[in-house]
């Protein structure tokens, strides 16, 4: 059976159409979900795309974390289902506490838009399952505030538990030791500022994307093959085995 | 609870210290440039202004200081100093 993938729409959100387009050519069906939606059930995974949400008024990520949509995401995360936050998306997980640290201004106050190369640092997060560590991927970013930071207690506990995901090879922004994604206790919830859905042709100048998105739309088959999704209320039962499998 | 009356309110968000300010070194490092020599130390944050409905100065304090824990500033970032003004819309209020 084909993952579903949804795809969270925020009034500002503007990668996700991109992000549809690239997990569907990897054999995922997708739909858009409307950020006052308050189910996410449907699906297999869940991807928070690129943009501006609610137009990043007052910080990025600090509106969007009360839209609607946000609860049944973090219920979805909870029950051990994929969530991928991409840019944007990152940024609103760390304000929604799914993922800890801030993402602040890049160091030096300019706007990135521009390829870099990162270099998967664990194969222990939905997005990088089999992906052999230092694995060095060319990827789009696109952000003024990527700089990712935390607290010296959190910035251990990632390192100790292995849950640094993506490290810039060349810090663009400043990043607490160059982190450019990170995931989740359970590793089933991934944060990145760099764009797969942008590497995922090669019309789009790489297809070092899909390498990640790949990792993504198989964590979402095998829970596919087992009904009901994740966040579904009588999945608590099976909750317990899809965060083993994550 | 007790009457209620609308308090104004002043919230101050600025980076942590220790969290670099790059907005703040910025314009620090600009100034020079027009002769607006001395300047050190800048940091730049953001201000709120808001009235809240509350039945005291130090319920508005309470409550405001929430806003602005839970909201207004990131914790992991960013600080925040809370200011009861006065009652909403009073002439004498310095900030309006």
């Amino acid at each position: 059976m084909a993952a579903r993938i949804g795809v969270v729409m925020f009034p500002g959100t503007n990668c996700e159409h991109d992000a549809v387009r690239a997990v569907e050519g990897l054999g995922a069906t997708a739909d858009l979900v409307w950020h006052g939606d308050t189910s996410v059930d449907r699906f297999d995974a869940v991807i928070l795309p690129g943009g501006f949400a609610h137009g990043d008024y007052l910080r990025p990520g600090a509106i969007a974390r009360f839209s609607p949509v946000m609860e049944a995401v973090g219920r979805f995360a909870a029950a051990g289902g994929p969530v991928v936050g991409i840019c944007n998306g990152f940024q609103v997980l760390t304000e929604a506490g799914l993922l800890p640290g801030a993402l602040q201004k890049n160091r030096g106050l300019r706007f990135l838009c521009t390829t870099v190369d990162v270099e998967v640092a664990t194969p222990g997060s939905v997005l990088t399952t089999g992906v052999r560590p230092g694995t060095v991927l060319r990827i789009p970013i696109n952000h003024f505030e990527g700089n990712f930071t935390c607290d010296a207690d959190t910035l251990a506990r990632l390192r100790d538990e292995d849950r640094v995901v993506l490290r810039y090879v060349d810090n663009p922004n400043g990043s607490m030791d160059d982190i450019a994604g990170i995931c989740s206790e359970g590793r089933n919830v991934v944060g990145l500022m760099p764009h797969p859905e942008r590497a995922s042709d090669p019309l789009l100048g790489s297809v070092d994307g899909l390498v990640l998105l790949r990792a993504l739309v198989g964590a979402a088959e095998i829970l596919s093959v087992g009904a009901p999704a994740p966040g579904a209320p009588d999945a608590a039962g099976a909750a317990g085995s899809v965060a083993d499998v994550a | 609870m007790g009457p209620t009356g609308k308090f104004a309110v002043l919230v101050e968000v600025r980076p942590r210290e220790g969290i670099a300010d790059p907005e703040g070194a910025t314009i620090e490092r600009a100034l020079p440039a027009l002769g607006l020599d001395g300047v050190t130390a800048m940091r730049a944050g953001k201000a709120f202004r808001f009235d809240i409905t509350a039945t005291d100065d130090a319920d508005a304090l309470a409550r405001a200081t929430a806003v602005a824990d839970r909201v207004l500033a990131n914790p992991v970032i960013e600080e925040s100093t809370v200011t009861v003004v006065g009652m909403a819309g009073d002439p004498t209020d310095p900030v309006i």
